[in-house]
């Protein structure tokens, strides 16, 4: 298998610190929010991507913004990583006025069209053919624009990640398949749920694709492997299938304390965390720590402030829920 | 005019919309040969390969693959071979297809649609090849429903489904692939949800969709040797539902029956029957009668298809029973 790891290093340090910027402020974000669900203020589920911050930024980073993303209901990194508005996002959780789906799609739904984030779909595995169909009209109309599908472990099991990766080898198409293998599906672990070794590295060869493996808590590794995939992928190369080794550092869902994570094992995944990782290596790469306190103050700023004035909005005008299920505008289904 | 089979009419609204459109790509398996039921042939040689799409057996990635095109700007039509196969892929059409648009706040527009044989006929394909399943997607809100009764229907409403702006399912009876009939020169197009008034008549109003429909007609003939006045009313569509055709026909005869080939457990005919009860109630003069397809998955021996196929003659019995009110 194909390893990419920390030792293979860029060195623009303001790119370094704005990627980690970028990682720190999603992190920051899903914190605000694991904390505003327990004070009741999320409606519905709500799963946090905290611990997986660096395949989302990393991913995101070697896109061009006509390139197209998509994810799952722990998307919320995902949309951020590509330039949704923060509030939008936010005010989408919470249920407020200016949601980013409106009110409709909720914490399992967060789309960002204009920003190239087609969507976070909570049914496992069904988005994975919903990417081909985006590669695929990306080949139709030879527009050079690539397809990454974030998608996790416990998808490899179902059958709409086959048929996906099937037909995109098939067909040539401009995608990369980017499993984030959090080691979890739910609440079990995907290790007791496989047959083979790794959820997706270990299938790539049924369809003619190279296991390509890398540390998705490195932000610097997965920015070097996606983006050699999506360079491959944009010359007509076809995709690729990808599994970042990754782990949330918190439960499936913020509902879920994941105490069937054995402690000894947290712990060691903490150790490895992306954040505290990409924090040291600025610092030994000869940024100035001074520098990184104010980033982080002044991120920790904005959250709070985003927080504070999306709670002050007023909820959604009732009568928008008969809009939005038809391309007239309406829900009209009979005369 | 031309005489046109019902196949050769999906074929000539195929062309027509890839004529007029090249944003109109098509998918689904064995296509390029012209599929199982013959009504794609000749388009790949026609408008090119990267029209024309052979996928492998794989139901999800079909239709997931049209939703995700139609998002990037196409007007990808899936054909799924069998309507019985929607089954595996129903995720895809209701969870995906039919509520991305509502969930993100109408972020996204999902022109596309699915198509391919539907219907029992008493064809013997049994029961995992023999179904009607409109009435499957009609309790799914996000999902327009398309059936059509003729080679001219089938032309002017498969035309409107690819220029719709919605996902379209558009259901061919294959027992009706090859009946032929006159199809005018030129464009056809017919705007959906708008209902068909195949034959005037005064004492019953007689409710019908696809195949049903010439059924129908066929009883309505029947009805009049024995002195009954039969309206008939081809549905066209399920979604968007021409409801005031059927209210207004209703007033006019009193008396409705309903015929739906899918099995009368919680068939579409039951969302027509509660129309009325509930819309029309005064203009009854007879309780409203379904003759539906029996409640058993379908057999396939001549003899038993028979006992529970609908046919004119439940129809002519339904009506003579609503006449004695």
């Amino acid at each position: 298998m194909t390893q990419a790891t920390a030792d293979d290093r860029r060195t623009d340090r303001a790119g370094d610190a704005a990627l980690y910027e970028r990682m720190l402020f999603i992190r920051r974000f899903l914190e605000k929010v694991d904390v505003l669900y327990r004070q009741g203020q999320v409606h519905g589920p709500a799963h946090l991507g905290l611990g997986q911050e660096a395949i989302a930024v990393g991913a995101a980073s070697v896109l061009r913004p006509e390139d197209y993303s998509i994810g799952t209901y722990r998307g919320h990194a995902h949309a951020l990583a590509r330039g949704a508005p923060a509030d939008a996002v936010l005010a989408e959780l919470l249920g407020r006025e200016g949601g980013i789906c409106a009110g409709k799609g909720g914490s399992m739904h967060i789309t960002s069209v204009e920003h190239g984030y087609y969507g976070s779909y909570a049914i496992v595995g069904a988005h994975l053919p919903i990417a081909v169909g985006l590669a695929w009209a990306s080949r139709i109309k030879k527009t050079g624009q690539v397809t990454i599908c974030f998608f996790g472990d416990g998808a490899v099991n179902i059958g709409a990640f086959h048929e996906a990766v099937n037909l995109a080898a098939l067909w040539s198409l401009p995608i990369v398949f980017l499993c984030e293998n959090n080691q979890y599906m739910e609440y079990s672990a995907i290790s007791s749920m496989i047959p083979v070794e790794r959820p997706a590295a270990s299938r790539a060869s049924a369809y003619g694709l190279e296991p390509l493996v890398v540390d998705g808590n490195d932000v610097f590794a997965v920015a070097e492997m996606v983006g050699a995939a999506v360079d491959k992928a944009r010359d007509g190369e076809g995709p690729a299938l990808i599994e970042a080794d990754t782990y949330r550092l918190k439960g499936h869902s913020a509902a879920d304390a994941g105490a069937y994570r054995p402690a000894e094992e947290v712990a060691r995944w903490r150790g490895l965390e992306p954040l505290l990782r990409q924090r040291a290596l600025l610092l030994a790469s000869g940024t100035d720590e001074q520098d990184l306190i104010r980033l982080e103050s002044r991120v920790a700023i904005t959250v709070s402030g985003l927080a504070d004035r999306v709670l002050a909005a007023p909820a959604p005008d009732p009568a928008t829920v008969w809009t939005d299920v038809w391309a007239d505008g309406g829900s009209r289904w009979r005369n | 005019m031309a005489e046109l089979t019902f196949r050769n009419a999906v074929l000539a609204a195929l062309a027509q919309e890839m004529e007029r459109d090249e944003r109109v790509v098509l998918l689904g398996e064995d296509i390029t040969s012209g599929g199982v039921f013959k009504t794609t042939t000749g388009l790949v040689d026609r408008f090119g390969p990267d029209r024309v799409w052979d996928t492998p057996i794989s139901e999800q990635a079909i239709v997931g693959a049209a939703m995700g095109a139609a998002m990037a700007g196409l007007r990808p039509i899936a054909e799924i071979m069998f309507s019985d196969f929607y089954a595996v892929c129903w995720d895809q059409v209701v969870n995906e297809i039919a509520k991305t648009r509502y969930m993100t706040g109408g972020q996204v527009t999902l022109p596309l649609v699915l198509r391919g044989a539907n219907g029992f006929g008493s064809l013997g394909f049994g029961s995992q090849h023999g179904q009607s399943v409109e009435n499957w997607a009609m309790c799914v809100p996000g999902l327009k429903i398309v059936s059509p009764a003729s080679p001219v229907e089938m032309v002017g409403l498969l035309a409107a489904a690819i220029r719709d702006d919605d996902p379209v399912l558009v259901f061919e009876h294959k027992a009706l692939y090859g009946g032929k009939a006159q199809v005018p020169d030129g464009e056809q197009f017919i705007p959906l949800g708008q209902a068909r008034v195949v034959r005037e008549g005064s004492d019953v109003t007689l409710v019908g969709l696809s195949i049903t429909v010439g059924l129908c007609e066929r009883a309505a003939v029947g009805l009049e040797s024995a002195g009954i006045s039969a309206e008939v009313i081809d549905l066209r569509t399920l979604v968007p539902l021409d409801a005031q055709a059927v209210l207004g026909s209703v007033a006019r005869t009193g008396r409705l029956v309903v015929v739906e080939e899918n099995p009368g457990q919680l068939g579409w005919g039951a969302a027509i029957a509660a129309l009325a009860a509930e819309e029309a109630f005064d203009d009854l003069r007879a309780p409203v009668i379904r003759v539906s397809g029996g409640n058993v998955p379908w057999p396939v021996a001549r003899e038993l298809e028979a006992v529970v196929d609908v046919s004119p003659e439940r129809v002519i019995s339904a009506v003579q029973t609503l006449m004695k009110h």
